[in-house]
C-alpha cells in the first residue's frame, strides 16, 4: 500500500547515534591554498555523553514523602496564622515561622490543568497526560499532580472546579507522583 | 543615579543550530555589528571601555561552565572587570540591567552587556528537560517537567477566571510572525492565520507549536555609557547614533519558583501594592472590586506578579503614569503567546482580564501591515514589532539583549537601516519598554528606553 501524503513538511524523526568515524577528509599538501580553503570546512560534531547521578536529599520535605509512602497527605501551617500551603515548605513566607506538618484529607477540586502532549524526554513515553493544580478545602496553596480518569483528547475547561480524590501508589517512588487525582 | 545611554547594539540572527560556529565567536558577530554601527574599531573600543556583564542561562546546553570568560577573552576584554548573570528566561534583561547599573552607579563609563545560548548541541526534547530543571526539582520537575505544561495550566485558569479564548492567544502568533515578515533578524517569517495557529500539533492544550517560540542558538550585545562614556567613545572615534537613546528607568520583580505557592490575594491587598496610578480611578477600582466579588484572586497562577512590580517599578522611575499613553512600543517576552496577553495586564496596558480582548482589539498591532484580521482599533502601543520571541526564537540569555537592541533602533529611527525595510519602524517613537521574564513569572524585568528629544 502506499500511503498518499501531500505534507511537504513530512520529516522523519531526527535522532543522535551513528558511526563511530576515526579521520574525517584532510588537504594531503597544506598548501597556501589548501590553508585558505580549510575556512569553507563545515563543522565536526562529536557527541558527548554526559550522565550522572545525584544523591538528592528532600531535607525538611522528608516527611512529606515518607507519608505519601505511608498512604497520608502532608501541609505545611504556619502555627501563628494557621497559613497553610498545599505544597509543603518548611518556614513561611509572611512570618518566617518554621511550619509544622497537619496532615490534610486527599480531596480537593482542579484549579487548573493541561494535557501534555509533548514533553521533556524523561516523560515523553507518558504523553499525553493530564497535568493540574489541585486546590484543597483550607488550605490556601495549590499542589501540582498528575490527573488520571480524563480522556487527554476531550480536555476542556469544565475539568476546572472537578472534585477529584487522590489515591496513593502501592509501590512508592518517592516523588511528589506518589499521589495522584482522579475524579470523584 | 548617572544618565545611562543605550549607544548601539547587535544581534546574530537566530536560528535552530550555529554549528558553524562557537558560541564565542556568535558573540562576536554581535559585538562587531555594535560596533560597526559606531564606526568604532575594535582597538579603539578597548582602550574605552570598562567592562562587560556576560549573560546566558545554563551551563547543561553548552556542558560548559564559566562561559561566560571565554566570551570575555574571546572578544580581547581581558582583563577588565566582567561577571555573569542567571535569572532563567530573564537573564538577558537582568545583563541590561546591571550593565546600566555599572553606568548610572559611576562605576563604570562604557559597559558592554552581551549574551548568548547555544540550545542546539542537545536534542529538542532533552532540552525541554534541561528547561524543566529551571523549576523545583523535588516538586515540580517529577510531576511535569515541562515548561510548555506549566504556562498552559497558569492559562487554563486566565480563561476560567476572564473567558480569554485560544483564538485570542493565535491572534499574538498572528501577529508577531507577521511582523517578522519584515524583520531579516527573525527565523519564522511567516503569514498565517488564526485557524493555521490552532491547526497546529498540540503541545500542551491548549497551547499549540504556534503559540510557543523555538529553541534557538544565538548572540546579542549593547553597549551603554554615561555623559562621560559618551565623551570618551567620541574620542576614540565613534560615530555616535543621534537622537541619543537613554535609559529612563528600570524595573525588577520576583515570585515563587513554584507557582502552587503563589499567594490568592484579597481585593485591598491588591489596592495596596500592586495597583498601577493610572488605574486608581473610581471606575477602575469598582472593576476589580467586581471581579473579586467573582472569586478573583491576585496573582494566583493566571498572573504574573513580577511582571506587575517590575513594570510598577520601572514606570516610577522613568516618569510613566499611563503606560499606554506613554509608551510607543513594547517589545515583551512572548515565549508563550498566552504569557503575551497575561502580559498586557502586568505592564498595565489593559486591566487585569482585559488581555484576550486586547489581544484582538488592534491596539497591540502595527500601523501599514495586513494581518489579514478584521481588528476593531486602530494600532496605539505596537507589542512586539520585531515579531517577539514567537518569531525570533528564544536562545536564552540572548534574547533580552536582543529586545534591547531592537528597542534602540526603534528609538534611533534606524530600524529601516538594520532591517532594509522601514515597515516596522514605529513613527515617532519616543518611548519603549523591553521586558523580560523567567519562569513562570519567577523573575521579570522592565527596562523603559527613550529618545532624548
Amino acid at each position: 500500500m502506499i500511503l498518499a501524503t501531500n505534507n511537504k513538511k513530512q520529516t522523519m524523526e531526527e535522532s543522535f547515534g551513528g558511526y563511530v568515524l576515526h579521520n574525517v577528509p584532510f588537504p594531503t599538501e597544506l598548501d597556501e591554498d589548501a590553508l585558505a580553503a580549510l575556512k569553507k570546512m563545515g563543522p565536526i560534531l562529536i557527541e558527548q555523553p554526559y550522565s550522572v547521578t545525584y544523591l538528592h536529599s528532600f531535607g525538611q520535605d522528608s516527611p512529606f514523602f515518607a507519608g505519601l509512602a505511608n498512604g497520608h497527605l502532608l501541609a505545611s501551617r504556619d502555627p501563628e496564622t494557621g497559613y497553610t500551603y498545599g505544597t509543603p515548605r518548611g518556614h513561611d513566607m509572611a512570618t518566617g515561622n518554621e511550619t509544622e506538618w497537619v496532615e490534610i484529607p486527599a480531596e480537593g477540586t482542579v484549579h487548573a490543568f493541561t494535557v501534555c502532549h509533548f514533553g521533556s524526554e524523561e516523560f515523553l513515553p507518558e504523553c499525553p497526560f493530564v497535568l493540574a493544580q489541585i486546590e484543597f478545602p483550607g488550605v490556601d496553596t495549590l499542589f501540582m499532580a498528575r490527573l488520571t480518569g480524563l480522556d487527554p483528547a476531550e480536555a476542556s475547561l469544565e475539568w476546572i472546579g472537578m472534585r477529584v480524590k487522590g489515591r496513593f501508589r502501592r509501590l512508592s517512588k518517592f516523588k511528589p507522583t506518589d499521589i495522584y487525582f482522579y475524579p470523584a | 543615579m548617572r544618565s545611562v545611554y543605550a549607544v548601539s547594539g547587535g544581534v546574530s540572527k537566530f536560528t535552530k543550530a550555529r554549528p558553524d560556529k562557537t558560541f564565542q565567536a556568535v558573540v562576536k558577530e554581535a559585538y562587531d555589528y555594535a560596533l560597526l554601527d559606531l564606526a568604532l574599531e575594535h582597538r579603539r573600543f578597548l582602550e574605552v571601555v570598562d567592562g562587560s556583564v556576560a549573560s546566558y542561562f545554563s551551563d547543561h546546553f553548552s556542558r560548559q561552565l564559566m562561559a561566560g570568560i571565554m566570551v570575555q577573552d574571546y572578544l580581547g576584554l581581558c582583563p577588565k572587570p566582567s561577571h555573569r548573570v542567571e535569572g532563567g528566561g530573564a537573564t538577558g534583561g537582568i545583563c541590561v540591567q546591571e550593565a546600566w547599573k555599572a553606568v548610572a552607579s559611576g562605576y563604570m563609563d562604557v559597559c558592554l552587556a552581551y549574551g548568548f545560548e547555544t540550545m542546539s548541541h542537545v536534542a529538542t526534547w532533552k532540552g525541554n528537560e534541561f528547561i524543566a530543571l529551571a523549576s523545583d526539582v523535588s516538586f515540580d520537575y517529577p510531576v511535569g517537567g515541562f515548561y510548555s505544561g506549566y504556562y498552559a495550566m497558569m492559562v487554563t485558569r486566565h480563561m476560567k477566571e476572564f473567558g480569554t479564548t485560544p483564538e485570542q492567544m493565535a491572534h499574538v502568533s498572528v501577529k508577531n510572525h507577521m511582523n517578522a515578515l519584515y524583520n531579516p533578524y527573525a527565523q519564522k517569517r511567516e503569514r498565517l492565520t488564526v485557524a493555521d495557529v490552532r491547526g497546529a500539533p498540540m503541545v500542551a492544550w491548549p497551547l499549540t507549536r504556534l503559540d510557543i517560540c523555538v529553541m534557538s542558538d544565538g548572540a546579542a550585545a549593547v553597549i551603554l555609557c554615561s555623559e562621560e562614556g559618551l565623551e570618551k567613545l567620541e574620542e576614540a572615534g565613534a560615530t555616535i547614533n543621534r537622537p541619543l537613546v537613554r535609559v529612563a528607568g528600570i524595573g525588577r520583580g520576583t515570585d515563587a519558583m513554584r507557582m502552587a505557592d503563589r499567594p490568592h490575594d484579597n481585593y485591598e491587598e491588591f489596592l495596596s501594592r500592586y495597583l498601577l496610578p493610572h488605574e486608581d480611578t473610581a471606575e477602575t477600582r469598582s472593576y476589580y472590586r467586581g471581579l473579586w466579588e467573582e472569586g478573583f484572586r491576585y496573582p494566583g497562577i493566571h498572573s504574573f506578579r513580577a511582571g506587575r512590580m517590575g513594570s510598577k517599578e520601572a514606570y516610577r522611575n522613568a516618569g510613566i503614569s499611563d503606560p499606554q499613553q506613554e509608551l510607543d512600543f513594547v517589545e515583551l517576552h512572548d515565549a508563550y503567546t498566552s504569557s503575551e496577553i497575561q502580559t498586557y495586564e502586568d505592564m498595565g496596558l489593559c486591566r487585569y482580564g482585559e488581555g484576550g480582548v486586547y489581544a484582538t482589539s488592534g491596539k497591540a498591532f502595527m500601523p501599514g501591515v495586513d494581518y489579514g484580521l478584521d481588528l476593531p482599533e486602530l494600532p496605539r502601543c505596537p507589542v512586539n514589532p520585531s515579531g517577539g520571541l514567537i518569531a525570533c526564537g528564544h536562545p536564552v540569555g540572548a534574547t533580552g539583549l536582543m529586545q534591547g537592541v531592537f528597542a534602540i533602533w526603534q528609538l534611533q529611527g534606524s530600524i529601516g537601516k538594520h532591517f532594509s525595510d522601514p515597515t516596522l519602524q514605529v513613527a515617532e517613537a519616543r518611548r519603549g519598554a523591553i521586558h523580560s521574564h523567567a519562569g513562570t513569572g519567577t523573575y521579570v524585568t522592565v527596562t523603559i528606553l527613550e529618545r532624548e528629544v
